[in-house]
């Protein structure tokens, strides 16, 4: 597949702000890319970018080959849709969507058909002669949507399009626009903060903070191989659980000795102090072995489908907790109980380490 | 060179050529050209007048720099304390007694379920359809010495602080129903159900709910009758006698003494609590925006006897009044010879043969006002829209934005004053304006610039901020935007807009009073000059006049309203 | 058709031109005479000089004296015409008169005129103070006519007299000025003292006091005299009296500019003919050759105060600020 969109070194500074710090990003002809982060990251702003909507301060934009960086938004390809809706008010459904068509120079017969054809495909077809305000959160998104791509635009922006609606409605728009977008192949560019969202819907996300780009991957990759500390802690639940090098082949966690796993040798420096990540569902309760950790179990939250078990590293209090999620049927026969003993395994393969918090040291990333 | 390396630089030339015209497109262009319509008409005639008058102040009459002596000769004058203290109780005392008023008749009119309410709406109002001089010619007839009711006075001179008090609660009254009854209907009707649900008294409800949800509403009426009352020179002219306040004591040492510098001292010294009430009420105005939000229920009130019958005896009351007053300048307006023939006649009317100037100034009134509503609207709603929905030049629409909000702080004499200054000046090529009715309109643009930027500002806020994103998106150029939806949705503001600036023009007299020439004089300022001359009896017929001009103007307003309703407020129906 | 219409053009535009070729000039005058006559005064004198048209700039005397020093820089009036002396005089000393000696000067009253020796300004007529008496009033609160200016301070009269703030009105200063000049400048300070007890207020404008005895709202009104004749014409049951010792200024005329029509404009203002106008509305006029013919004043002469205008002008300042200082700090205006 080939490059639709490709940004080259793009910086934003609003006065001694900086909103992006060099960004350089490629997108695919047809991909599905999120960009994730926490509000003020930067990913709105990069989004507009995109759009012509905030000018660049310094960098590249291309789009299908050709370089938009100063054009202003009217000069571009895109269509967009907004977490506000941004409908025009006192224009019916239908006249939102003709609106556009009608101003590309269609003509009337060909307006009509256009906008009945996107309202079918929304599923709008009997609201087309309402005002926006007498319809429903989820209902006005898909006019957006269908505003947006009345035009067949070759990029469709989408900046957080669920963010203002409720659970149910979110995620039945969710698969309604991954259906469309994957019927249409058109390429598209979605910030959202939530973090399952991404997963979810994208081939490709972006994770971001602080104006950086902390990591680029498929779900999978961002999930499961966390480039950072921050993408770690961001997305999904992530156990830190600070352990101390004894040599290549040994690392203390609490009072428990356990053997350094293959991929972390390369930074056990004997003395240093690490920070192991480990997903909940990467942990589980065993019987006392030789590779377990012993922890004090401190709480433990029903949460439907499995257990979410609260714990504190033995004799070490001071300890971030330790969440463990126990699938339902096994916690059925493990009968924990809160104040026992416990010990914890861990699946090694799923284990990253990241430079303590405590204790600044190089930056020594391991995947 | 070859041809190939000519053909070579002349691509290069384009595209760098080509990319900067690419770089300025066409909607940054006309918010360009808009923006700098704005920031040149603020600076014109907002700033260059002003720092005019801050100069002259510290200059003696032969333009000499004298630093702060004309200050130190200003407040040696034990008559400037009795103007300050004249001025400080006159405005405190009108602000309290408003301010309790008003409140009572909008509480009245929005939380009650008493009869005739649209009747009171109106009837409270009307008191801002006239020129703040005609409460004052009212009140001579009602209570001066040859009155039809001066015994209610006790013996009291109704020239001096009652007179001015009076025809300053008058008229300031309506614009404090304005401001109290906004922020008493937008009252969560939440909070008096769980008020019910609580068991607490009705009484008490009106001391913790109600009374604390109008608290900012409360504070910016009284701040705002505070500025109008310290400002307002009118009434203080003719009915004052020989209480003399700040506002008097500019015309004073323009008018009797030719004191430029002097009248500059004292339009700073007014300048300052205007400034300082203006200050307030922006920090006021902040806090009040995160107290009633989306979710809120609005109040319905339910029928309650005693309270209405209550509501309703007060606003009898007080409309009775009110239509006393005006009334009466209707009656003193039709006696032929007042107090001395009594007989009825339109022998006022007869401008022509009163004045050289006949009907002129009425006329004059009618074109100002007119020009002054649709120069006004158009280039204070273009403004608002180039700051508030503009994309590029955040600093510039920044700068604008405070710029636009300043000249509420500035009393109407200083700005004439300002202006005599500034465009009197041979080195400005901008004098060619002095005298004209251009500078009376753009004058009387700039007074009442604020309020009017600021309605425009709250409707555009309604519309959805991405609104200029999703139409460059599809491709929409703004301009039609513009024409297709905002405007529309902002019609019933913008006929607001016209209506505030034609009214105000059609009543105001302190900024213009300095700035007017023969061809161009307001009728406003004509019923000050009649009045002088002894020709009260015409004074108060040009008052009404102006007074019934307003109110056809009002009805225009109402009806237009009603005319586009169908068309462009459809969809706020629910 | 098509001709005829060019014809039609051509003429247009040839009428046109001749008109402009006739071009009548324009003469900005400013003025505080009384509206009503401006109208009489301008057509008489454009039926002798057809070729000029009279643009008035009227106000009161605060406003246009105001104006024109506003205007300092950059003046806009050509001839200042019916203007106080006592303003005149300032204009002069700002340099905004020029020096110009008008046709057939020697028949007029030097006394009215600028009393420096490079003259600038000339007198039209005198315009003096008087006391507005109201009869109907009077008779209601039994007070007897006043016939000077002592009677006024007499405890009858408390809280019945209005006056004109000398601070806001030309009219005021005019009248405290002849008091300073002819009483002594002692006595007419306690005179003014006594009188101050006896005001119900003070006025912003020069004709109010006068307008006020005409609406009965005080019984009394120190004030301009014309004010009061017009008033008592309309029906206002006035007397006016002229006590010995009444303030008084000459209007005059003055140059601005110079160019041959405003000149022309100033010759004429100091005319006979022009006399002639003036003397229907103002008992004494320039003119040596212009009497009244009716005697609506007929001892006015004597009873002018001595009026030094020079020291009129010179201690303003002065006398305005230790006048203000006095009366108008008053705590509580009197009922």
């Amino acid at each position: 597949m080939q490059t639709y969109l490709r940004l080259e070194n793009v910086v934003k500074q609003f006065g001694q702000f900086t909103a992006l710090q060099q960004i350089s990003l490629s997108i695919k002809q047809g991909e599905f890319v999120c960009f994730l982060g926490p509000s003020g990251c930067g990913k709105t702003t990069l989004l507009r970018s995109i759009a012509g909507l905030e000018p660049v301060t310094s960098g590249c934009i291309f789009q299908a080959g050709v370089e938009t960086t100063h054009l202003p938004p009217e000069k571009r390809d895109f269509g967009i849709v907004f977490q506000s809706y941004a409908l025009f008010p006192n224009l019916s459904v239908r006249d939102n969507i003709a609106i556009g068509l009608q101003n590309k120079g269609f003509t009337n017969i060909e307006c009509i058909n256009l906008v009945d054809k996107w309202l079918e495909i929304v599923g709008l077809l009997s609201e087309a002669n309402k005002y926006p305000n007498k319809l429903s959160g989820g209902q006005q998104q898909r006019v957006a949507l269908a505003r947006a791509l009345a035009l067949s635009p070759g990029l469709l922006l989408l900046d957080e399009p669920l963010s203002a609606l409720d659970a149910k409605v979110r995620s039945h728009l969710r698969e309604e626009i991954c259906q469309l977008q994957r019927k249409l192949g058109i390429t598209t560019v979605m910030v959202t903060h939530d973090q399952e969202e991404a997963l979810a819907m994208a081939d490709r996300i972006v994770v971001m903070n602080n104006g950086v780009i902390e990591q680029i991957g498929t779900p999978q990759e961002i999930y499961e191989k966390p480039a950072s500390r921050f993408v770690a802690d961001f997305v999904g639940t992530t156990n830190f659980i600070s352990v101390s090098m004894i040599n290549q082949h040994l690392m203390r966690i609490g009072e428990d000795l356990l053997t350094v796993p293959e991929q972390l040798q390369d930074l056990a420096i004997s003395g240093c102090i690490v920070d192991l990540a480990i997903r909940p569902e990467s942990l589980y309760f065993c019987e006392k072995g030789k590779e377990t950790i012993s922890v004090n179990i401190e709480f433990i939250e029903f949460q439907g489908a499995y257990c979410q078990v609260e714990c504190k590293l033995w004799g070490d209090l001071s300890a971030h907790s330790i969440y463990v999620n126990v699938p339902i049927r096994e916690a059925r026969k493990l009968n924990l109980m809160v104040q026992q003993t416990r010990y914890l395994a861990m699946d090694i393969t799923h284990i990253n380490a990241y430079p303590s918090e405590k204790i600044m040291l190089k930056s020594v990333v391991a995947t | 060179m070859n041809i190939t390396q000519i053909n070579k630089l002349k691509n290069m030339l384009n595209k760098t050529v080509g990319s900067y015209f690419n770089k300025i497109s066409h909607e940054q262009l006309i918010l360009f050209i808009s923006l700098a319509i704005v920031t040149f008409f603020l600076l014109l005639f907002v700033v260059g007048p002003l720092w005019e008058m801050l100069r002259s102040s510290v200059l003696n009459s032969d333009d000499d720099f004298v630093g702060l002596a004309n200050f130190t000769e200003y407040f040696s004058s034990n008559a400037v304390w009795y103007s300050l203290k004249n001025t400080f109780t006159l405005g405190i005392v009108v602000m309290l007694v408003v301010g309790s008023l008003a409140f009572f008749y909008a509480y009245a009119l929005t939380r009650s379920c008493m009869p005739a309410k649209g009747v009171f709406r109106v009837l409270g109002m009307a008191p801002i359809l006239a020129p703040s001089l005609l409460p004052a010619i009212s009140l001579i007839y009602l209570f001066g010495k040859q009155g039809v009711a001066t015994e209610i006075l006790l013996g009291n001179s109704i020239y001096g602080f009652i007179g001015i008090t009076l025809g300053l609660i008058f008229w300031t009254f309506p614009h404090a129903l304005m401001i109290l009854s906004t922020s008493l209907r937008t009252s969560d009707a939440r909070l008096y159900e769980s008020a019910k649900a609580l068991k607490i008294s009705s009484f008490k409800t009106f001391f913790v709910i109600t009374l604390p949800a109008a608290k900012y509403g409360l504070i910016s009426t009284l701040i705002v009758i505070f500025t109008l009352v310290v400002c307002d020179f009118g009434v203080a002219k003719v009915i004052g006698g020989s209480y003399n306040v700040l506002a008097t004591d500019i015309f004073k040492q323009v008018v009797g003494q030719q004191n430029f510098s002097m009248a500059a001292v004292t339009s700073l010294l007014l300048l300052l609590p205007a400034l300082f009430a203006f200050i307030v009420d922006r920090w006021v105005q902040k806090k009040q925006q995160n107290l009633f939000d989306s979710r809120s229920v609005p109040y319905h009130p339910a029928p309650q006897p005693l309270r209405d019958g209550l509501c309703f005896v007060y606003c009898l009351l007080i409309s009775t009044v009110i239509l006393v007053v005006l009334g009466m300048a209707i009656y003193g307006s039709l006696v032929t010879f007042w107090p001395w023939n009594k007989a009825l006649s339109f022998n006022n009317y007869n401008f022509a043969e009163i004045s050289t100037y006949g009907w002129s100034p009425f006329w004059n009134s009618i074109q100002l006002a007119s020009w002054t509503a649709l120069l006004g609207t158009v280039l204070i709603f273009i403004g608002a829209y180039s700051i508030e929905k503009g994309r590029s030049f955040i600093r510039l629409r920044r700068f604008l934005q405070m710029l636009s909000v300043l000249p509420m702080a500035v009393p109407g004499m200083v700005l004439g004053l300002g202006y005599i200054f500034f465009f009197n000046d041979v080195n400005n090529p901008l004098n060619v304006l002095y005298g004209s009715m251009l500078l009376l309109v753009l004058n009387t643009i700039v007074h009442y610039y604020t309020v009017a930027h600021m309605t425009a500002v709250a409707a555009l806020k309604q519309l959805p901020v991405e609104l200029e994103a999703s139409a460059a998106s599809i491709k929409l150029p703004q301009y039609k935007l513009f024409w297709k939806v905002t405007l529309p949705v902002c019609l019933p503001a913008v006929f607001d807009i016209a209506a505030y600036l034609f009214i105000n023009a059609l009543t105001t007299t302190s900024a213009v009073v300095f700035l007017y020439s023969t061809d161009t004089i307001p009728a406003s300022v004509s019923v000050l000059n009649m009045d002088d001359a002894g020709q009260t009896g015409s004074a108060a017929a040009m008052a009404v006049m102006i007074m019934l001009a307003a109110m056809l103007a009002k009805l225009m307003h109402l009806l237009l309203d009603k005319l586009f309703d169908n068309s462009t407020q459809a969809w706020r129906k629910r | 058709m098509k001709t005829r219409f060019m014809k039609t053009a051509i003429a247009t535009v040839l009428t046109l031109c001749a008109t402009s070729g006739y071009a009548v000039q324009q003469v900005t005058v400013y003025t505080a005479f009384e509206t009503d006559v401006l109208a009489k005064y301008k057509n008489a004198f454009e039926q002798e000089n057809p070729d000029i048209v009279i643009k008035w700039v009227r106000d009161s005397t605060g406003i246009m004296t105001a104006k024109l020093l506003a205007e300092k820089n950059n003046p806009r009036a050509e001839v200042v015409w019916g203007l106080a002396g006592s303003s005149m005089a300032l204009l002069k000393n700002e340099g905004i008169l020029k020096i110009y000696t008008p046709k057939n000067l020697a028949a007029l009253d030097n006394s009215l005129n600028d009393p420096q020796s490079n003259q600038a300004w000339f007198g039209n007529d005198a315009f003096f103070n008087a006391i507005c008496f109201n009869d109907i009033v009077a008779k209601q609160l039994n007070l007897p006519k006043p016939t000077s200016w002592n009677d006024l301070i007499k405890p009858i009269y408390k809280g019945h007299i209005a006056m004109p703030n000398p601070a806001s009105s030309g009219t005021g200063y005019m009248q405290v000025s002849a008091w300073l000049q002819n009483m002594g400048e002692q006595q007419a300070w306690s005179y003014m003292q006594k009188l101050d007890n006896n005001i119900a207020h003070y006025t912003h404008s020069g004709s109010k006091p006068c307008v006020q005895a005409g609406m009965g709202e005080v019984a009394i009104g120190i004030s301009t005299a014309s004010r009061g004749a017009k008033l008592k014409t309309q029906g206002a049951p006035l007397t006016v009296i002229i006590p010995n010792g009444i303030g008084w200024e000459s209007e005059a005329v003055g140059l601005v500019k110079e160019s041959d029509a405003a000149k022309r404009v100033v010759d004429w203002s100091i005319s006979k003919n022009a006399n002639k106008l003036y003397i229907e509305m103002y008992p004494v006029v320039a003119h040596k050759e212009v009497t009244a013919t009716t005697k609506n004043f007929p001892n006015i002469k004597s009873a002018m105060a001595k009026m030094d205008f020079a020291r009129m002008g010179d201690e303003r300042a002065s006398v305005l600020k230790t006048w203000s200082q006095k009366f108008d700090s008053k705590s509580e205006p009197k009922s």
